[in-house]
């Protein structure tokens, strides 16, 4: 065991001097990039925490939505059918009407015809009652003194 | 080694011989210091090329070798050490790699690395594990030393640590001041002694168990040898552990009230 000063300071020295070194250069960026990267790893932890959360609302959300969607269809669907059959029913009784309103036009014009006709077949009858008993009365009869009589006849008939 | 076939003493005396210059107490022993300042650069190289690229993203197999090394410190220093670490961490990491490489050293076949420097530089002697050489220990345990009562001061000052080191542990009575002081600076000085004499110590022994083993005829060498570096595969991080860790112990008694 051979002590020596010289070599104890240099190696002291040394040791100093790496030290300082490593105190400088070494430690702090290390330590800064490993506490970096562990609040960057939290962070992320964090974040797909929150976005699994929000996955979830979303899910929840997009469910009530196609519930309300699918409520809301078979209400359209039910009105549609209502509506439908309400047409039906309103085009069904247009032409009931229709059809009265034809028919009755029809009797009035087939009433009037028959008017028409018995009054021309009326008229006719008294001419011929007129030239039947002219024929029967020869000259006796004037058209002009019997008109009143005449008349009446062909009213009764 | 430089002349003939040397006896087994002068192989052995050749081997634990320091590559010297200069006289007495001031004698430099180049290899140590050499090596030693190698091995630091070594260290420093990949730790600031890791740092420069550090990145908080995905990091690459150097940066997680190293950060994995400077979790590991920081969490033995965070252990037992509750002042601010920005000096104290670091100089835990430099004394664990640093040491760690000094005793990897021992690993290497112990003729080679002399053989080398002889044949390349003409180099007589030459010890390539630095903390086989009491002095290397003994470099880092003094600044451990110095660093002890800068922290005492800094953790309780100046009063205090006086204070500390008149009245305990025997009590406030001026008649126990001197017993109290002798005991402590005892203590004190035990320290970084025990710090450098352990790591020394193991060392030491495990080199020249490896020299020994190297007098052995060359076909049987690789049992012996073979067992004794698979053993010493475990002193060489624990020896490391070890000194890093009293370091930061000693560093928080002094910095810690008590």
């Amino acid at each position: 065991m051979d002590l020596s000063l010289g070599t104890i300071i240099g190696q002291a020295g040394t040791f100093l001097v790496f030290i300082l070194v490593t105190m400088k250069f070494v430690w702090p960026p290390l330590t800064r990039a490993m506490e970096e990267r562990r609040q960057k790893i939290a962070e992320g932890l964090a974040q797909s925490d929150e976005a699994e959360k929000a996955l979830e609302k979303a899910e929840a959300e997009a469910e009530q939505i196609i519930r309300q969607a699918r409520a809301r269809s078979s209400e359209i669907i039910d009105q549609a059918g209502k509506r439908g059959n309400e047409i039906v029913e309103q085009a069904k009784q247009d032409a009931i009407a229709e059809r009265d309103r034809q028919v009755a036009a029809a009797e009035a014009e087939i009433k009037l015809a028959t008017n028409q006709a018995r009054e021309a077949l009326r008229e006719k009858l008294a001419e011929l009652t007129v030239t039947g008993a002219s024929r029967v009365l020869e000259q006796e009869l004037d058209a002009g003194r019997h008109k009143v009589m005449l008349d009446k006849l062909a009213e009764e008939l | 080694m430089a002349s003939g076939t040397p006896s087994p003493s002068e192989y052995v005396k050749h081997h634990i011989t320091n590559l010297s210059y200069g006289e007495g107490l001031w004698t430099i022993h180049a290899d140590t210091i050499v090596v030693s300042i190698a091995l630091g650069l070594f260290f420093l190289f990949f730790f600031i090329l890791a740092a420069r690229r550090a990145t908080a993203g995905v990091p690459g197999k150097l940066q997680n070798f190293v950060e994995m090394l400077v979790d590991f410190v920081d969490n033995a220093v965070k252990d037992s050490f509750h002042g601010p670490r920005q000096f104290v961490a670091p100089l835990a990491l430099t004394i664990f790699v640093w040491v760690f490489l000094w005793n990897l050293m021992d690993i290497i076949p112990v003729d080679y690395l002399p053989l080398l420097s002889y044949k390349l530089f003409g180099l007589e002697y030459t010890r390539v594990v630095p903390s086989a050489d009491i002095n290397g220990p003994f470099g880092l345990s003094i600044v451990v030393f110095a660093l002890i009562l800068i922290y005492s001061v800094k953790g309780k000052g100046v009063g205090g640590y006086a204070k500390e080191l008149l009245f305990h542990p025997f009590g406030k009575n001026p008649v126990l001041w001197p017993a109290n002081l002798l005991l402590n600076v005892v203590e004190l000085i035990a320290k970084p002694v025990s710090l450098a004499l352990r790591l020394f110590g193991n060392l030491y022994a495990a080199e020249m168990i490896f020299i020994l083993i190297a007098l052995l005829p060359w076909w049987i060498q690789f049992v012996p040898g073979g067992a004794w570096a698979a053993f010493h595969i475990l002193v060489i991080p624990l020896q490391a552990f070890i000194f890093m860790t009293l370091t930061i112990v000693y560093l928080s008694l002094a910095y810690e009230e008590h």
